[in-house]
């Protein structure tokens, strides 16, 4: 019977499992977290269609489709090293070492610190941490908080922060340094939230997206953004204040605020302290592809997929033979991509070992796959499209240069 | 004081009814079995688990997923647990991590 290991019980793991399983494959899944999910997990939005995405629910339905088709599943299971031994991939965990010819990374995004002062005290945690928290734990982060960081992801978890009950005073910028980089500079903080402008059923979407299509009126509208910032689902939203302190003795009591100018430098003697009991940084996500650089995948910076993506295919095969990767390794985008990517990962696999019988469905999957990008609700990034377009061309190179060898 | 949060509109009631006890540095507190080591004790209101190896500045949970290593504990006398990512169990005797801390109580200003 033909066998596979997915890395990563996250919705791209779980569904190439299950992909793979109705192929007639053995899959096991190992995953180092205690439930099954991944980021899936955490995530609880309203749909534009109506109804709540409850992520908690939906790796629920995912880890008991696959566990109907046999698959394995190794919770609590962290994975330190993979290599290639003699044709067969080698993954070890702390206690086992497994084996196979056909592997499959999803190991998803991990998020970027903000080192801003007293960033490291007990009660400063990843606005990730607090979704988690909050959505899978049921536990309160804080009685009040303040969220370091203006993106989508800082947005929509401000929300379920607000669901639960937990108060927000409000989300701004980190302190501009060298490492805050573009998190600190509120124009480019402004281009980058243009993107969630859908989400917000607010003044900043009006702006947004009909003033904002130029530089010089983007400019104009960060000159002029009100300095108690604009409210979204009630929470302000303060694109001319950063955060520049963290403080508290052994753990969080509160913040200090500055006022900022359009390009991010503190306007002195503009400082006030909030109290707070926690705080939350929101630095971004990046592709989380460890294994995939310790197999020897090579890899490419690019921005519009959120940081270093190992070499792949549109298939989601890597430039190693028996080795394939889905989600959000591939790029950050949000859990309704990496269950297509995951099941268009597993039909390329299975695909493999049945000397290409599955072309016709792996089209399919390519389709599904394009139709839910393009319809997708939460986006990371503006430019994902050209990100991809940009990784098939390293790839088209990447063949072409095999091919000149061999010749 | 807990910081559970027992009804949300969303996500229905929390199925609370698996409460078992477990020490921290000592203390017996209650949790719920299988969440997470992390979980209970926030759920707890603490904060601190772990003290810094050469600062021993008082460290929490940061990434509460297994990446930051931030949340090293003790558990049953094994060192360098995280408690992000191990489920709780009864009986279970947990230690904060890293520089322990001073076992007679500190008088100064900071440490009221
Ligand atoms: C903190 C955070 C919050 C997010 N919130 C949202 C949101 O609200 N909405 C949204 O649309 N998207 C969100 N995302 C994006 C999210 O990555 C995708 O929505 C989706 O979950 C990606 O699926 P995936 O299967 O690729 O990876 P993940 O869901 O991240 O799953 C990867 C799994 O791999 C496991 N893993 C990684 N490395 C190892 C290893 N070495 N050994 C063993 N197991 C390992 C992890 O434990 C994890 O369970 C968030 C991402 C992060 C990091
Ligand atoms: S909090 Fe980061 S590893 Fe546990």
């Amino acid at each position: 019977m033909n066998n596979a290991i997915v890395i990563g019980a996250g919705p791209a793991g779980v569904s190439g499992a299950i992909s793979m399983a109705q192929q007639g494959f053995k899959v096991t899944v190992i995953d180092e977290y205690m439930k099954a999910g991944g980021r899936l997990l955490g995530q609880l939005y309203e749909e534009p269609t109506g109804g709540w995405w409850n992520g908690v629910k939906e790796s629920a339905n995912l880890y008991n489709s696959a566990l109907a088709l046999g698959v394995d599943f190794k919770l609590s299971t962290p994975v330190s090293n993979i290599e290639k031994i003699d044709g067969q991939w080698v993954v070890y965990t702390n206690e086992h070492t497994y084996t196979t010819p056909n592997l499959l990374l999803a190991t998803g995004a991990a998020e970027s610190p903000i080192p801003i002062p007293g960033w490291t005290l007990p009660g400063v945690m990843s606005v990730g941490a607090a979704q988690v928290m909050t959505n899978v734990h049921r536990v309160k982060p804080g009685n009040k908080g303040v969220i370091v960081g203006v993106n989508v992801l800082s947005s929509a978890i401000a929300m379920e922060l607000k669901i639960a009950n937990i108060e927000v005073a409000c989300i701004a910028l980190p302190k501009l340094t060298k490492v805050s980089e573009e998190t600190g500079n509120p124009l480019a903080v402004m281009n980058s939230l243009l993107n969630v402008a859908h989400m917000a059923p607010s003044q900043l979407v009006k702006m947004g997206s009909k003033l904002m299509k130029n530089d010089f009126l983007k400019k104009m509208g960060i000159t002029f953004y009100p300095k108690k910032g604009m409210k979204m689902w009630d929470i302000p939203i303060m694109l001319r204040k950063a955060v520049i302190e963290i403080y508290g003795n052994n753990s969080v009591e509160g913040v200090v605020l500055a006022d900022i100018s359009p390009s991010g430098e503190i306007i002195p003697g503009t400082e006030t302290k909030i109290s707070v009991d926690f705080v939350c940084i929101a630095g971004g996500l990046y592709p989380l592809a460890e294994l995939a650089a310790l197999a020897g995948c090579p890899f490419h910076w690019i921005e519009e997929l959120g940081g270093y993506v190992p070499l792949h295919n549109e298939t989601m095969e890597t430039v190693l033979d028996g080795l394939y990767v889905a989600g959000n390794i591939t790029g950050i985008e949000g859990a309704k991509i990496a269950i297509k990517q995951g099941h268009l990962a597993g039909l390329t696999i299975a695909n493999k070992n049945y000397n290409g019988k599955l072309e016709h469905e792996i089209q399919d999957a390519l389709k599904q796959l394009n139709s839910t990008r393009a319809n997708a609700f939460i986006q990371f990034h503006p430019n994902i499209n050209i990100g991809k377009q940009k990784l098939q061309q390293y790839w088209i190179k990447h063949q072409q240069d095999i091919k000149l060898v061999k010749n | 004081m807990t910081m559970r949060i027992i009804d949300h509109p969303v996500l229905g009631r929390l199925n609370d009814s698996n409460t078992i006890s477990f020490t921290y540095n000592g203390e017996t507190l209650t949790g719920l079995l299988g969440e997470s080591i992390a979980a209970a004790l926030l759920a707890n209101g603490i904060r601190t688990i772990r003290y810094h190896e050469e600062s021993g500045t008082p460290r929490g949970i940061y990434c509460n997923i297994g990446h930051c290593f931030e949340c090293r504990v003790h558990v049953n006398g094994q060192q360098g647990v995280r408690a992000c990512l191990t489920p709780l169990e009864e009986n279970m005797d947990i230690i904060s991590g890293g520089k322990l801390p001073t076992p007679v109580r500190d008088w100064r200003a900071n440490n009221e």
